[in-house]
């Protein structure tokens, strides 16, 4: 046998064939993917502009009830947009929310998490005593203090939802790098010389990584619903952008009326963030090494 | 000179007045080329020296030492960095866990490329070269593809020889082995052993063993330095240090091997334990646990007593030449 025959699977089959295994994950995975080609193509998907009132077809029901019409599939709202349209184009902001939250709260929460497991002493206490008064507060009423302080808009919903979500990765990134930082690579790394820069960042936080992207993924999903509930609230995106949490605000009187109105934004968040927790889900099993057979 | 003189070497922990001395004025030193084997039983202090040597000794643990030259130089003198600088290029460490002491994310030709590219440069076709030259000293079939390989997929023994490989990269003067062959097999131990040695020899290299293994020092090192809880309590060279040792403690410990015990139902073992940071004894550290402790040796503590070649700390030494004792 010779050793070319043996070579063991690169770090990134191995990952893919323990994902794969998860049925759940994989088809959180493709409707991840959905969703994004409809983010990356929403100009031409979308049979309408979002913001076009078909004044002559309020209210008008989904394509499969008595007096559906194949130009707005899912119906319209109450001033006469369509629906689906505005599905389309509002899944953008839901996307851009969560990436935008995820990356911001992502990268501070590591440099901070990092720093304060390396450095570690009064420093560290510092930077975990805040996070744990952070925590300690109910996440959205914190979300809606910092918007209430910097007015509501998109953008700082999305800085609130950041704020709400850093301590977590702070927290995880500083114990992870604290159980790196005792691996006798991490000496060898002092004794050959690296710099602290380069022990923290290049030597320890590749290992500290896994739990840091489950926690992202899920993050994600969180980062969607936090935005949503802001939304619905009115502290999120504002009229007349199709946010799915607003339109679920503004659809709010017609619940019993009519009720494409208010299911379909809800089912897309549902999806989405079901979609992106099954998805955390399979890469927890695949990457948390306790978890592999 | 020698390439590493220390004097007076003491790690404590804990705060001021109530510190515990995990390293208690431990004298040291290496020559080029001399194979010097520091043992003891676990808790012994035998790995936070050789951290200290290193300056790799965070907050809250405090080191000083009267004298820590390498090569002449005062490495207290010198700054953080000059320092690291200076253990860096002439200093290397093996560790005694072999599947920890690699990093898992990348492949072992990355870091053996790596320690290349800090100590000496050169393009990425030469150190690769360097890299696969360097596999091949240290007995690694089929280099070329280990070299894109994994730490997870590489057994104990090989990834010891990729450590080796690493800390020879750079030519150190100067290899501390902490416990090299501790987490490996026995025929796997001989072949790193006979591997260092050899590597030791070629390059004229200083080399620190330390390690638990009686019969491994035997065989390696030149000198011994026996360390019981933080002291050194017994130095010599190997030969006169195991025909004739003269503190109890080595006596003890080479009591303790199997083959001592032929004869007996039991293996001949030291009762008790190293004491730890609550129940140090006065006076001399072994007397709880000595066979030939007096109320002396319960009161007071012993210096370190002989030639500079040949020292124990004991009050009543053993197989000393013309004493009664022996």
């Amino acid at each position: 046998m010779t050793t070319a025959t043996m070579q063991p699977p690169t770090p990134f089959r191995e990952f893919w064939g323990y994902f794969s295994q998860n049925k759940g994950a994989l088809i959180g995975f493709f409707y991840i993917l959905f969703i994004m080609f409809v983010v990356v193509f929403a100009d031409l998907i979308a049979p309408h502009h979002p913001y076009e009132q078909f004044r002559q077809s309020l209210l008008l029901p989904p394509i499969w009830l008595e007096g559906g019409s194949w130009s707005h599939i899912l119906g319209t709202d109450d001033i006469g947009r369509d629906i689906l349209s505005r599905l389309i184009h509002g899944s953008r902001y839901s996307m851009l929310a969560g990436a935008m939250v995820v990356t911001i709260s992502l990268f501070i929460g590591i440099t901070l998490g990092v720093l304060a497991g390396y450095l570690r002493g009064a420093f560290e206490t510092l930077i975990m005593r805040i996070a744990d008064v952070m925590l300690a507060v109910p996440s959205l009423l914190l979300a809606i203090a910092v918007v209430a302080v910097l007015g509501p808009s998109l953008l700082n919903a999305t800085l609130a939802i950041v704020v709400v979500s850093m301590p977590h990765y702070i927290r995880l990134a500083r114990a992870s790098t604290i159980a790196e930082m005792s691996k006798d690579y991490v000496i060898s790394s002092r004794v050959s010389g690296a710099s602290a820069f380069r022990i923290m960042f290049i030597t320890v936080l590749p290992n500290c990584l896994a739990p840091l992207i489950v926690q992202a993924t899920l993050g994600f999903s969180n980062a969607i619903l936090d935005m949503a509930a802001l939304g619905f609230v009115g502290l999120g995106a504002q009229a007349p952008i199709p946010e799915w949490g607003s339109m679920l605000a503004d659809a709010r009187q017609f619940v019993q009326s009519a009720w494409w109105v208010v299911t379909f934004p809800g089912v897309a968040i549902l999806t989405t963030v079901l979609a992106f927790n099954l998805m955390g889900d399979g890469l927890r099993d695949a990457l948390d090494p306790k978890l592999k057979q | 000179m020698s390439l590493l003189e220390v004097k007076n070497l003491s790690v404590s922990f804990g705060p001021e007045g109530k510190a515990f001395k995990a390293v208690d004025r431990v004298n040291l030193t290496v020559n080029a080329g001399e194979v010097v084997g520091i043992v003891g039983e676990s808790g012994s202090g035998k790995s936070v020296s050789s951290l200290a040597i290193m300056g790799l000794i965070d907050f809250p643990g405090k080191v000083h030492a009267e004298q820590l030259h390498f090569e002449g130089q005062d490495l207290q003198a010198l700054s953080e960095k000059a320092r690291r600088q200076i253990t860096g290029d002439e200093i290397a460490m093996i560790f005694q866990e072999p599947m920890s002491s690699l990093n898992p994310c990348f492949t072992v030709g990355d870091q053996i490329m790596e320690a290349i590219e800090v100590h000496q440069g050169g393009k990425k076709k030469e150190r690769r070269a360097k890299a696969i030259e360097l596999l091949k000293q240290v007995g690694i079939p089929a280099p070329e593809s280990r070299l894109d390989a994994f730490p997870h997929q590489l057994s104990g023994g090989m990834s010891q020889r990729i450590m080796i490989a690493m800390a020879i990269a750079c030519d150190p003067k100067l290899l501390i082995a902490d416990e090299p062959t501790t987490a490996l097999d026995v025929t796997i131990q001989a072949q790193i052993i006979d591997l260092l040695l050899d590597l030791q020899k070629e390059k004229n290299m200083g080399l620190i063993l330390i390690t638990h293994d009686l019969a491994l020092v035997a065989e390696a090192a030149d000198r011994i330095i026996v360390m019981y809880a933080g002291q050194v309590v017994e130095t010599g060279p190997v030969d006169e240090l195991f025909a004739a040792p003269q503190h109890p403690y080595t006596q003890a410990l080479l009591n303790s091997l199997p083959e001592s015990s032929l004869g007996h139902r039991r293996l001949q073992a030291l009762g008790g334990v190293v004491p730890g940071a609550n129940d140090r004894p006065t006076g001399c550290l072994l007397s709880p646990r000595c066979p030939n402790a007096q109320d002396h040796c319960r009161q007071q503590e012993p210096e370190a007593t002989g030639s500079i070649e040949r020292q124990v700390k004991c009050f009543f030494p053993l197989n000393q030449p013309g004493s009664s004792a022996a």
